[in-house]
């Protein structure tokens, strides 16, 4: 039996969205398939050295429920939406919002994004870096872990046109 | 039942269980049996469907106050 393949392509750079990739690729890889992630754009901050950079905002966000991952059962239970207006006037929101999420992976069991990332190159999912937007942004190559590799759109294809599962995140 | 190696993939949530019994089963030989205790109940399902992917045998799922304990059989 041919091994099958997937490519993933991953476009944002915030801890939220920083999952999916992730957790498909280690998740295919376990499954035995070949899998490429090719991080472009913003989710070139997946691949960075320092991972403290992604972080989770719930401005202009209506679907993030903002919950207090610590205290009574009815103090957790409370959703704290505010109107974006105020949001965008707190400083250090997205610092907390961050922290707060943070604390919330953890109580529930949920893998650290450096964990996953881990997982996924103990299992050997390709990572590729788009050449272009590593350029576009400023970043240097010293910014980005080891065993990266580096390419543009014709790269993707090639491994893409061959794979059972390709995705866009 | 009888089993070879034991993971405890308890309090871990998706896709953990998951990556930890493939660990897991790649330190156990051809035919011999992982037994796997989880608290995700999503992976109930999990499990079944990555033993019917990968034909490692999903040889039991039994449930006892949330706690879910499986015994997979090594291809």
């Amino acid at each position: 039996m041919d091994t099958k393949k997937m490519a993933i392509i991953a476009t944002k750079g915030t801890l939220d969205w920083a999952y999916p990739p992730f957790i498909l690729a280690s998740t295919a890889a376990a499954l035995g398939y070949e899998t490429q992630i090719f991080f472009t754009f913003y989710g070139l901050q997946l691949v960075r050295k320092d991972l403290s950079v992604l972080k989770v905002s719930p401005l202009g966000n209506p679907g993030m429920p903002m919950k207090m991952p610590f205290g009574p059962k009815w103090f957790k239970s409370i959703n704290w939406n505010m109107p974006n207006a105020i949001q965008s006037l707190i400083p250090g929101y997205e610092n907390v919002a961050t922290a707060l999420m943070k604390q919330t992976i953890a109580n529930n069991g949920v893998a650290t994004i450096p964990d996953l990332r881990e997982l996924c190159q103990e299992a050997e999912v390709k990572f590729i870096a788009c050449q272009m937007t590593v350029e576009l942004f400023g970043f240097e190559h010293s910014d980005f872990i080891d065993g990266l590799e580096y390419g543009g759109a014709a790269t993707f294809f090639e491994f893409a046109g061959e794979t059972d599962i390709c995705l866009f995140i | 039942m009888n089993f070879d190696k034991e993971l405890d993939a308890r309090g871990l949530n998706c896709p953990l269980p998951i990556l930890r019994a493939k660990k897991a089963l790649a330190e156990v030989a051809s035919g011999q049996v992982l037994k796997i205790l989880s608290t995700d109940p999503g992976s109930v399902k999990d499990f079944a469907a990555f033993a019917k992917q990968t034909g490692n045998e999903l040889l039991s799922t039994a449930e006892a106050g949330g706690e879910f304990t499986f015994f997979m059989k090594k291809k």
